[in-house]
């Protein structure tokens, strides 16, 4: 399918939940109400016409005033791609886990939350992952000041 | 596999430093006896900020860092970021430059598969093959060498061209390389893959099914040795792939079920052959030309953003990246194909003997510092 169809297909399904599409960009993608991710992704992943069995890539942007959480997604079966979005408030960014549509989610999404600060509810094991546990802030915020020492060692 | 438990759990810790993790990884194994009843891998100890610095520095400034990620591929790392940048300008190289970089990146690729069967055979308990292998990857990297001054870390593609032009012999050296490399594939094989040991030690182990596969994200020659046929380089061809004539290799299961160690390792050998075939044709298609003439003044791609994948050594390797239209890219999000495969890890070495964990992080072929980035 090419990506005006699932854009099509997923406003007629979700109606409301689907805030906006973007579909002439290099990558195009639509924003989903965070609140309905997981409906989206379960639908995206099990439909039959759709069958996005793959996520490519999970990222977290911080455009200074939201935080966007991007979901690259790619069916193996009918080989096409499509990109969803949630936008989240800077503070206390939450959104629900996708865990249970693609197992790499789990360390995507604890990537996201160790250099972004984005929640996911539900996830099973919401860790550091790539930095310390103890490590305070998430570097990947615009606003991120690096410290001038960890544990008392230069940074 | 069901495991029963009646002794006691005992934790172990196999690295940070440990010869065969292939890098600073950390397995907390959870161990009954020899019995491994859980593997979690803790990653991240080569963290270098690659993202953070990526949003500090030029568009251009960007290449070196991604040569830092995987080192034993680095043609191939850059090569992803470039495409990713050009397809955001819209800027079209001319065939000298898209020949070059095909002869580059799976020159690169035999490299760094050389570097995995190598090292494999020598977890494995088979010093020998390592050496040969390296003998032969030394040729590559001498040609590397002779092009653009470095044997690890190249910068060698820039976004629009290349840094350099090849010198006027190098059509005959990389041909003559390649007839000399295929008969030594040859050998690797009686040496090493169809050794019984060698058959023994990894067929039957660290079993991997497609669906498993798939929903952990697993790609490159890891999911294509559990028998699916997904080549980026077929099936969303870039740098004109679908030009050339090449088979995609999978695991076939000769010595066991699909998906096991032996057959992520003979995907990996097939592969090398593959490549051969493709630079073959690619010094064949080489024409006349000047390898910069599409590098820009000013490198300011447009607000947007570009999601850009290429198939590396270890699988198919993604750059997303966000432009907000300055000299600087707003946000480089990599999706690594070594750190998803690294999250399979759990599930696929789960009730292996502690030896076999061995076979089994050998087989996925990881380099930590695309892991850890």
């Amino acid at each position: 399918m090419k990506p005006e169809e699932i854009a099509a297909l997923l406003g007629e399904t979700f109606g409301a939940k689907i805030l906006e599409s973007k579909l002439d960009s290099l990558n195009p993608w639509s924003m989903v109400e965070p609140g309905s991710m997981l409906e989206v992704s379960r639908f995206l992943r099990s439909d039959a016409r759709l069958l996005m069995d793959h996520l490519e890539t999970l990222a977290g942007v911080d455009y200074k005033d939201r935080i966007e959480v991007v979901y690259v997604l790619y069916s193996m079966t009918h080989r096409h791609r499509f990109t969803l979005k949630v936008k989240l408030p800077r503070e206390g960014p939450k959104v629900h886990t996708v865990e249970s549509c693609w197992a790499v989610a789990n360390w995507h999404e604890r990537e996201a939350y160790d250099l972004l600060g984005v929640v996911f509810e539900g996830h099973s094991d919401l860790r550091r992952i790539l930095l310390p546990d103890d490590w305070e802030g998430h570097p990947l915020r615009k606003d991120y000041k690096t410290p001038a020492t960890y544990r008392d060692m230069p940074v | 596999m069901q495991v029963e438990y009646d002794g006691e759990v005992m934790t172990l810790n196999m690295g940070p430093q440990h010869p065969s993790t292939h890098g600073v990884l950390r397995l907390e194994l959870k161990t009954d006896g020899e019995v491994v009843s859980d593997a979690i891998p803790h990653i991240g100890y080569l963290h270098r900020c690659f993202e953070k610095h990526a949003e500090n520095v030029d568009y251009a400034g960007v290449v070196p860092y991604t040569d830092r990620m995987d080192y034993c591929a680095a043609m191939n790392q850059e090569l992803g970021y470039v495409l990713a940048v050009e397809k955001l300008m819209g800027i079209q190289v001319n065939n000298r430059v898209r020949c070059i970089r095909i002869i580059m990146a799976e020159l690169n690729r035999i490299a760094s598969h050389l570097i995995a069967a190598g090292t494999y055979g020598n977890d494995i308990g088979s010093f020998t093959p390592f050496l040969w292998c390296f003998v032969d990857r030394e040729d590559i990297l001498d040609i590397f060498e002779e092009t653009c001054g470095a044997r690890l870390l190249y910068n060698y593609n820039w976004v629009g061209g290349l840094m350099f032009d090849v010198k006027p012999d190098f059509e005959s050296k990389v041909m003559k390389f390649v007839d000399k490399f295929e008969p030594h594939v040859v050998a690797l094989n009686k040496l090493l893959s169809d050794n019984y040991i060698f058959i023994k030690r990894t067929a039957n182990v660290g079993i991997m099914s497609p669906e498993t596969a798939i929903s952990y994200g697993v790609t490159g020659p890891n999911l294509r040795g559990s028998g699916v046929k997904f080549d980026v380089r077929k099936d969303e061809p870039y740098l004109g792939y679908e030009e050339y004539d090449f088979d995609v290799q999978i695991g076939l299961g000769e010595h066991g079920p699909v998906g096991s160690c032996w057959d992520r390792y003979m995907v990996r050998i097939r592969e090398v052959l593959e490549s051969c075939r493709i630079i073959r044709q690619a010094v064949a298609k080489m024409t006349p030309g000047d390898v910069q003439e599409s590098i820009p003044k000013r490198l300011k791609p447009p607000a947007g953003e570009v999601y850009m994948r290429t198939e590396c050594p270890r699988g198919e390797l993604g750059y997303y990246i966000v432009s907000d239209g300055s000299v600087k890219p707003y946000r480089v999000k990599v999706k690594s194909p070594c750190f998803t495969v690294m999250s399979a890890f759990r599930e696929i070495s789960r009730g292996a003997m502690i030896a076999d964990i061995i076979a089994i992080l050998g087989s996925v072929d990881v380099v930590l510092g695309e892991i850890d980035r």
